[in-house]
């Protein structure tokens, strides 16, 4: 499903909670059945929009975290303070309650096993989302795409999907998945918690080949970069890359601003 | 079909006039890109207005300072759902760069260094209703927001407002830009709610 070859109206559509996971203390995966939905790629969000009894609404984007799978998708949120939508999704939104939502949105951030070459996947926090989606994606996909995870949070206790992470770095060939902490570490880890730096990213290979084809940059064997965060992670990341010798025209990017509630 | 939240109450903040349908205020000023920040020097920036017969007229930094600009005061309105009450700008009306020319146009697909595009029918860039902008809140327009300058035309969504500008491209047809190429809006009036293909 690209958004380029959809014609007519995104419409509303009626989503149930089925279930729900905690990821940390502020942040949940929400299980929902959309009646209707058309399947989504890995990296698309969705157009959340709550209503209250007096009629008062309000909309709020979420990536997908989950990989196609007929009527049903996840969403994970992170509770923003003061926020107006995500408390609700985090803390109150009970299965069995409604919400309507409209998507898949956004054909750029997007991967699918049409794609071959290597996949690098920068993520900065709840930046995770849409990238645990083409992580689930690819395996559900069979798809033997190299891809290396680099997934920067606050601490062990912040990070979202714990053990599928370890499980899928246990057990999936050619996936490698490295954390790094910003703020505190897990005891006998060899990095010093910190900031994103330059060597906690692998440098482009630099195998370049003669292009082949109309698409010219995966052609090439370039390793295709996906960075999600917020601006300031994705401002260093993206800088950082560059650094390491990844062509700024390979590097797609997804912020989440500093607000979004 | 009106489905209820159970339970959520929602702000009641009541209905500011300012602010469309689907979009909440913020005070912060988030970023949206597809790709890396660019940098450009001033020294380096060109901005070529490309019309219909192929005609090119090229404007160097220099040359843009040299244009009368103004001070001023407009909302500002992500597609993804944010919006931003009174921020201040200053730049070059959109209209003082096309005014001279005569074009025939309608249509204008806007260029970026990067290689972003977005296209806008020709009447909303003119009139005082588009500027190509360098400063925001009394200083220097910083990269991230998309400086040294961007195209502001914020009676649309503000994906249409392209950082890092570096071209208008006339045509008497309209050619879908990036992200309308992409399933959002061909148009993005964010008080009829346009955000995507067929709103």
């Amino acid at each position: 499903m690209s958004g380029s070859l959809r014609r007519g109206a995104l419409r509303w559509l009626r989503a149930r909670l089925e279930a729900s996971r905690t990821e940390t203390t502020s942040a949940r995966t929400l299980r929902l059945t959309v009646p209707g939905w058309s399947g989504h790629e890995a990296g698309q969000h969705v157009d959340v929009k709550l209503t209250a009894e007096d009629g008062y609404s309000a909309q709020r984007s979420y990536s997908i975290a989950s990989a196609a799978d007929g009527d049903g998708l996840e969403l994970t949120v992170q509770a923003v303070d003061r926020g107006e939508v995500s408390p609700y999704l985090v803390e109150v939104m009970q299965p069995g309650d409604e919400l309507e939502l409209r998507g898949p949105i956004g054909g750029w951030f997007t991967w699918s096993a049409k794609l071959s070459g290597p996949i690098l996947l920068v993520g900065g926090g709840s930046g995770i989302v849409p990238l645990m989606a083409m992580l689930r994606q690819r395996i559900r996909a069979g798809s033997a795409s190299p891809f290396h995870l680099v997934y920067s949070a606050r601490s062990p206790d912040h990070v979202f999907y714990q053990d599928e992470l370890q499980d899928i770095g246990r057990r999936s060939r050619g996936v490698t998945i490295d954390k790094i902490f910003t703020r505190s570490g897990s005891l006998g880890d060899e990095r010093s918690p910190g900031r994103l730096r330059a060597e906690d990213l692998p440098a482009a290979s630099g195998e370049i080949s003669p292009a082949t084809g109309p698409t010219a940059s995966d052609a090439a064997g370039r390793t295709r970069v996906y960075v999600c965060g917020p601006t300031a992670f994705v401002e260093r990341a993206t800088q950082l890359l560059i650094e390491r010798g990844h062509p700024a025209d390979v590097i797609r990017t997804e912020r989440f601003g500093p607000t979004g509630g | 079909m009106s489905v209820i939240s159970r339970g959520f109450g929602g702000r009641g903040s009541g209905s500011d006039p300012r602010v469309p349908p689907g979009q909440y205020v913020t005070d912060d000023f988030p970023v949206l890109s597809a790709g890396p920040t660019q940098y450009v020097d001033t020294e380096d920036w060109r901005f070529d207005i490309t019309d219909i017969d192929g005609s090119r007229t090229t404007l160097t930094w220099e040359r843009l300072m040299a244009l009368p600009s103004e001070e001023f005061t407009v909302d500002i309105h992500c597609v993804t759902k944010w919006s931003k009450l009174g921020t201040t700008w200053r730049g070059v009306p959109v209209s003082s760069l096309l005014d001279g020319l005569g074009t025939e146009a309608e249509y204008a697909l806007v260029h970026c260094y990067g290689g972003y595009s977005t296209n806008i029918p020709l009447e909303d860039l003119l009139d005082g209703k588009a500027w190509i902008v360098f400063e925001y809140d009394g200083g220097e327009l910083d990269p991230v927001h998309g400086g040294p300058a961007r195209l502001l035309v914020p009676h649309l969504y503000l994906w249409k407002s392209a950082k890092w500008v570096n071209g208008i491209e006339l045509r008497l047809d309209e050619q879908l830009g990036f992200w309308e190429s992409l399933g959002y809006h061909e148009y993005g009036d964010p008080w009829l709610e346009q955000r995507y293909i067929g709103d």
